[in-house]
């Protein structure tokens, strides 16, 4: 079972949709954002998965792609959270709503 | 040998994920998905990626959750800490969306007849062979990413100046 790919695709479905609840169940912009990564990571274990299953050397390749772009996202995320929290003193996603249509 | 180790890896990172949405403080939250993360990492050795292991504990566990703890220490959120408050529409959704959809899809996994995987080249996973396939088909793909660092940098400090015009 453990060599088997399924096991670590299922892994990876269980921390995709652990990552998803979080994003929409917590109301913490930080902890919204900390679910983003975890469901990055998820797609990450599937890439490598793949690439272990098919003996593609691309598939890491292609993980750094998505380390380099959850390293952006980061700085670009915290950031606007720093801008936020400079303008609101608040954390909560209820409150910003100026852009609700 | 290998199984045991995968479900280790695989139990710590799964419940030290579900433990990331579950804290109420933030803090936690960051510090439990460190835990996961170095699980990941040890999946990945299992896969044969040594090299994107090593660079998940670094980058992701070290450099990126470094980065973020940081943020959370220094917003330093107040104690009426909105964290503990959860949304209702949030939870309607991943009841009745969310896990039929990862049942579904575990499903479709585990009933799929993906082939087994095969004994690998030698040079599968080293970091010569990554190196060489990343500067040599996807060089674009290394210019991609430098220039999406680039603009990452310029937003990242024009967000975060001390006031926002």
């Amino acid at each position: 079972m453990a060599n088997d790919p399924k096991a670590y695709l299922v892994v990876s479905v269980l921390l995709f949709a652990i990552g998803m609840a979080g994003f929409l169940i917590r109301k913490n912009l930080l902890i919204v954002f900390l679910s983003v990564e975890l469901m990055l990571n998820a797609g990450a274990l599937a890439i490598l998965v793949f690439a272990r299953l098919y003996g593609d050397t691309d598939g890491h390749v292609f993980f750094f792609l998505i380390l380099a772009l959850a390293a952006a996202e980061s700085a670009v995320g915290l950031s606007m959270v720093i801008a936020l929290y400079r303008l609101r003193h608040k954390l909560d996603t209820d409150d910003l709503v100026e852009l609700r249509g | 040998m290998h199984q045991v180790f995968f479900w280790i890896f695989a139990s710590v990172a799964v419940g030290a994920g579900l433990l990331a949405i579950t804290r109420k403080a933030a803090l936690h939250c960051a510090l439990s998905l460190v835990v996961s993360f170095v699980a990941l990492a040890g999946l990945y050795f299992q896969l044969k990626a040594p090299f994107p292991g090593i660079l998940q504990v670094m980058l992701y566990a070290g450099a990126i959750m470094v980065l973020v703890i940081f943020v959370i220490m220094f917003l330093n959120a107040p104690e009426e800490d909105p964290s503990e408050k959860i949304s209702k529409p949030g939870v309607i959704a991943s009841v009745f969306l969310l896990i039929p959809f990862a049942a579904l899809l575990i499903g479709v996994i585990l009933h799929s007849n993906l082939p087994v995987p095969a004994a690998v080249a030698p040079d599968f996973g080293t970091v010569a062979s990554i190196g060489t396939r990343l500067f040599g088909t996807w060089t674009w793909v290394f210019e991609v990413l430098s220039l999406l660092l680039l603009a990452a940098l310029v937003a990242a400090v024009l967000l975060a100046k001390k006031r926002l015009d």
